[in-house]
């Protein structure tokens, strides 16, 4: 299995054609507590880059987007009842949604760990 | 035998320790049930005659279960609600300098005349023969709103700010489905730093949203707003004086660069009041704008509403304004409630915000010409004397003169440990409500502080003191005194996050005891 | 200037600190050639004594409900205010505070929202309510667009009976978004059954309760049928005093019940302002518009209530709101609160019985008028008459005896003949046995 994040600061754990998404660690912390999940439908069609989640704190809300296209197979419907999970997990049980990937030739497009950390980096 | 035992008359030595008292009250500061968990079954506070016994026809839907609501005498409602009141913050205890809310004296003469029973009790639908005086009201109020803006038409049903945004986009809307481009024309321009409800009312009318960017000095960037000008932009939305308190210099060439590529300029009016009676709108090119009488002409905010939001309109907007208006006729006027011509239809039911009308109109004669331009030039005076005795220790986000608001940033609470949010509340526990934070958003950790023209010079030099004090100490390391702000309040700070994750939105009755075993 | 502090002294040594020669020059910023040299053609400052004097004048030339016997109702309802109503939303605290975003010294504000909250619940049998919002007709055009959020559908169905304003103001929106509304034709006696409109595509079905007609229908089995097709069903209550009498709505299984509160606390005031009610089941409530007051802690543990939700709303999420209105109408649901709390359950449920037989007692009056025709089987406190003649003129005649009359089917429905001869009347409490008995009288005067 492997893990690639995005400039939006998703992550998705890939195995064979499915994909586990969330909201990074990073991304979490920069959100403060969270209050409130949208995961997206089951069989919902997701285009790289559109919207497929939104996550909300007190005073702010972010669209969490596709990091590639796909159709949503699982949504962690847990999170209903405890978003604080994505702030204690967010790469774990804080996962938001489950995809089977259309294309994996745009998992290239996607940053590894070291690039995410580096590009992370950059931002302070 | 006479008592000729004294009292202690002298205070005597004060601990300096908190106690806790029995049921929480803090003499004058009463902790208060909901009105819920009070009361007894069978009490009310209002008597009603005996009811006549007749044959019910409600269609077999009489109620058969109780409401749920407590009964109470009106002794014990009195003493709830004013409890509950001693616990809010008002304009009537001390300045409130909540920038962009324009918290200004609510003179009690407009209280008293909008409950004239000609305004107060008059039925919506009442034969127009028995409702002239108050459509007289929304005529002479039509009238003062046309001349301070110089605009020559003014829709009058919008309930509040953002209800007459939305009046004003689709009049626009309407003019241009009426020549046959409203399939093309789909995007409408708003500056950066604009009320949310700009780009809310905007997307709310099915146009897109396209950012316009503010320069270094708090303004719309003319260069960039030119370069997203096209045959598809429907409209601007431009507040002015903008929401960083200054006015738009270059808000003609703004107007005439819209016009240009067959664009109209709304206005968003929530700052009207910096410059009423000293500039007309309507010499700047503007096509449409909302007026919040509850700010520039002081009907109350209420806690929150209701308020009212006139729209001006030029001459090719107002053919499209919405049901009813007033057409005045040999001095006489008339309300118009049905029409077969190009109106894009109603907005409310019945004939908007008398109560609010009859109040502007007592505030706008009471000012006059003279004294609304006065108020206005005096808003912007003490905005001004607030930056300028306040530029030393905390820091202007903007050079220059500011109009009605002074607007802060956070750059004097760098690295003491003490945010925008912390400053705040620690105004709070010096008996002052906090200025309007985080807003707007082009300004990071913002502090935009609106005296109004209500202060009197002592009062600004007692809060400008207070600031510096506050100033002074988030720099002195005097960190305690923020973070755990406010100290003196009713509550400490909430747990908003609790409220988010775990909405409780209603009293729920508690769940009936267990029996003993 | 008695509102305006500052004294010529005052302004020159602030001037001065700022270090601005004059005011003038603060000024700026503003391109020269809009600058208006002189005051705008307006009359100059007045005392607190002329202008009492001016706008008294005006409120005189209104006939109003207190000097003559009032019947109107459609939509707007005249019921007698307790004086403590009145007296503590005046209080300095309520009256001149604003919107309360800091909780900590707006406790008063938000335990009297939470308290509304929680009697429009009760009162529609409803789980959630809003803060409310500006009025009936407003909350009903928003309730229709948090329909088509929920259901994703763009066809709206709007009963006949539904006040033709609520529908003009649903139509007026819904054209922004190409909702596709279906309007029934008006109903005078009564609207059958709106199953048979529903369809896969609708997002909602719209009914008032008891209808413009006055009309009381048991939505139960329309409820089922437009939840079946996966559409919500939309009650709208325009008397919410018929609530202390009737089942309510929340128990025929509506989804979102939207009301206007004006009859208790908010008085007629020409229109406004009023007062909008919303509630919907709790399983909606992310996708309600409007503010919303929640119950939290505060720091050392005590119970207090902020607002809440607000990421729902314009300041934050600005063009994805869900919807533009950043407003309550905040003393308007203070009056009603009082005005409930005040009656409490006794009085409310006595209240409304009193209602509905005044309303008994003049239908009967009037339908003994020779040619008049009573259209209702049910009604609470307003019906409608077919008049042998066409109504406006009718109502003009009982002007001229000191009656109003009710509301002409032309005022709603202008244009549309088969309104000419309708008169919708209502009666409330305010209306005494003899008022009736006069009204009887008048009505046949001016007929005969």
């Amino acid at each position: 299995m492997t893990v690639k994040f995005t400039k939006d600061h998703e992550w998705i754990a890939v195995s064979g054609t499915t994909g586990r998404v969330g909201i990074t660690v990073y991304a979490q912390s920069q959100l403060g507590d969270l209050v409130y999940v949208e995961v997206p439908a089951i069989g919902k069609a997701l285009t790289k880059g559109g919207e497929a989640a939104v996550v909300e704190s007190v005073k702010a809300a972010s669209e969490v987007y596709a990091p590639v296209s796909g159709k949503v197979t699982a949504a962690n419907d847990a999170l209903a009842d405890a978003p604080e999970t994505v702030n204690a997990d967010a790469e774990g049980e804080g996962w938001l949604y489950e995809m089977e990937i259309a294309d994996p030739a745009e998992l290239g497009d996607l940053m590894d760990r070291a690039g995410y950390d580096a590009y992370v980096e950059t931002l302070h | 035998m006479m008592n000729r035992q004294g009292r202690p008359s002298t205070p005597g030595e004060a601990s300096s320790g908190a106690v806790d008292t029995v049921l929480g009250h803090r003499g004058l500061d009463h902790e208060e049930a909901l009105i819920f968990e009070q009361g007894q079954a069978g009490r009310s506070g209002v008597d009603l005659p005996e009811v006549p016994a007749v044959t019910s026809r409600l269609g077999n839907l009489a109620r058969k279960g109780p409401i749920g609501l407590p009964g109470l005498s009106e002794p014990q409602v009195v003493r709830h609600y004013v409890r509950l009141s001693r616990r809010n913050y008002a304009i009537d205890m001390g300045l409130y300098p909540l920038g962009s809310c324009t918290m200004k004296h609510n003179p009690r003469l407009n209280e008293k005349l909008a409950r004239l029973p000609g305004f107060a009790d008059l039925h919506p639908l009442a034969p127009l023969s028995t409702t002239e005086g108050a459509v007289e009201v929304m005529g002479v109020l039509a009238h003062w709103l046309k001349v301070l803006t110089g605009m020559p038409a003014v829709a009058l049903t919008p309930k509040a700010g953002a209800h007459g945004e939305l009046c004003g986009i689709m009049a626009i809307r309407a003019a241009h489905v009426a020549r046959g481009e409203g399939e093309t024309r789909k995007r409408i321009l708003v500056p950066e730093s604009a009320h949310g409800t700009n780009p809310a009312t905007a997307a709310y009318c099915g146009f897109t949203v396209d950012p316009v960017p503010a320069t270094a000095e708090g303004r719309v960037d003319l260069a960039a707003l030119k370069a997203k000008l096209g045959p598809d932009v429907a409209a601007i939305m431009l507040t002015n004086p903008n929401t960083c308190g200054l006015f738009e210099r270059d808000i003609r060439e703004i107007a005439e660069a819209v016009h240009g590529v067959g664009g109209y300029f709304y206005c968003d009016g929530a700052n009207f009041n910096a410059i009423v009676g000293r500039v007309r709108p309507g010499d700047l090119g503007v096509d449409a704008m909302h007026i919040n009488l509850h700010k520039t002409f002081s009907t109350p905010h209420g806690g929150g509403g209701p308020g009212a939001g006139p729209v001006v309109l030029s001459a090719a907007l107002a053919p499209f304004a919405p049901l009813p208006w007033v057409v005045e006729k040999d001095g006489r006027f008339a309300l118009v409630e049905d029409d077969k011509g190009q109106s894009f239809g109603r907005m409310a039911a019945f004939n908007g915000q008398m109560g609010m009308f009859s109040r502007a109109l007592a505030y706008m004669m009471s000012h006059g010409a003279d004294g609304l331009a006065q108020a206005a030039s005096d808003a912007v005076l003490s905005a001004n004397y607030i930056q300028a005795r306040l530029s030393d220790v905390m820091t202007a986000a903007f050079d220059g003169p500011c109009m009605h608001e002074a607007l802060f940033d956070d750059r004097f609470l760098k690295d003491t440990g003490v945010t925008t949010l912390d400053f705040a509340k620690a105004m709070i526990d010096e008996g002052y409500h906090p200025m309007t934070m985080y807003f707007p958003l082009v300004v990071h950790g913002a502090m935009l502080i609106e005296p109004t023209e209500s202060e009197s010079k002592e009062s600004l030099d007692e809060f400008i003191a207070v600031m510096r004090r506050l100033a002074e100490a988030a720099r002195a390391g005097e960190v305690d005194r923020f973070t755990g702000a406010p100290h003196y309040a009713p509550r400490r700070r909430l747990d908003e996050t609790l409220a988010a994750r775990k909405p409780v939105l209603r009293w729920t009755p508690p769940a009936p005891a267990q029996a003993a075993e | 200037m008695r509102y305006l502090p500052l004294t010529g002294d005052d302004r020159a040594e602030m001037l001065a600190a700022i270090g601005a020669p004059s005011v003038d020059d603060l000024f700026r910023d503003v391109p020269e050639a809009a600058r208006l040299s002189g005051p705008v053609d307006l009359p100059r400052h007045l005392g607190e004594f002329e202008v009492e004097q001016a706008i008294s004048a005006m409120a005189a030339k209104s006939r109003h409900s207190g000097v003559m016997a009032s019947f109107l109702g459609a939509g707007a309802y005249r019921h007698h205010i307790p004086a403590a109503v009145d007296h503590l939303i005046q209080r300095s605290e309520f009256l001149t505070s604003y919107t309360p975003y800091q909780p900590e010294i707006a406790q008063g504000t938000l335990q009297y929202l939470f308290e509304f909250q929680t009697q429009v619940a009760l009162l529609t049998g409803m789980e959630v309510a809003n803060a409310s919002m500006y009025d009936g007709s407003t909350a009903c055009a928003e309730a229709v667009e948090m329909a088509r959020r929920v259901t994703g559908r763009h066809r709206v169905v709007l009963s006949g009976n539904l006040h033709p304003h609520y529908a003009e103001v649903i139509r007026t929106l819904a054209a922004l978004h190409g909702t596709e509304v279906v309007s029934k034709p008006a109903a005078p006696g009564g609207e059958g059954d709106l199953s048979g409109d529903v369809d896969g595509g609708t997002a909602c079905v719209v009914v008032q309760y008891p209808d413009v007609f006055g009309h009381v229908t048991d939505f139960t089995a329309l409820a089922k049928a437009v939840q079946g097709a996966g559409a919500l069903l939309i009650v709208a209550v325009t008397e919410v005093v018929a609530l202390g009498a009737l089942v309510p709505p929340g128990a025929m299984g509506a989804d979102i019940v939207v009301g206007e509160g004006q009859g208790l606390g908010v008085g007629l005031q020409y229109g406004g302002p009023y007062l909008g009610l919303f509630a919907a089941r709790a399983k909606f409530v992310r996708q309600m518009p409007g503010r919303l007051c929640g119950e939290t802690v505060d720091a050392t543990g005590r119970r207090g209530f902020v607002l809440t939700l607000s990421t729902r709303e314009q300041h934050i999420r600005r063009e994805k709101a869900t919807s533009n209105i950043c407003t309550n109408s905040g003393l308007c649901s203070l009056a009603f609160t009082i005005h409930l709390s005040l009656l409490g359950e006794a009085g409310l449920v006595k209240l409304a019985a009193l209602n509905h037989a005044r309303a008994v007692t003049l239908a009967d009056a009037l339908a003994g008028v020779p040619g008049v025709k009573l259209l209702n089987q049910s009604f609470f406190n307003e019906f409608t008459l077919r008049l042998p003649k066409a109504a406006a003129p009718v109502v003009e005649g009982l002007v001229a005896r000191g009656i109003l009359g009710g509301v002409p089917g032309a005022r709603l429905w202008p244009g549309d003949p088969a309104a000419d001869d309708l008169l919708i009347v209502a009666a409330t409490e305010t209306n005494s046995e003899a008022e009736i008995a006069a009204f009887a009288k008048a009505l046949a005067e001016v007929l005969a």
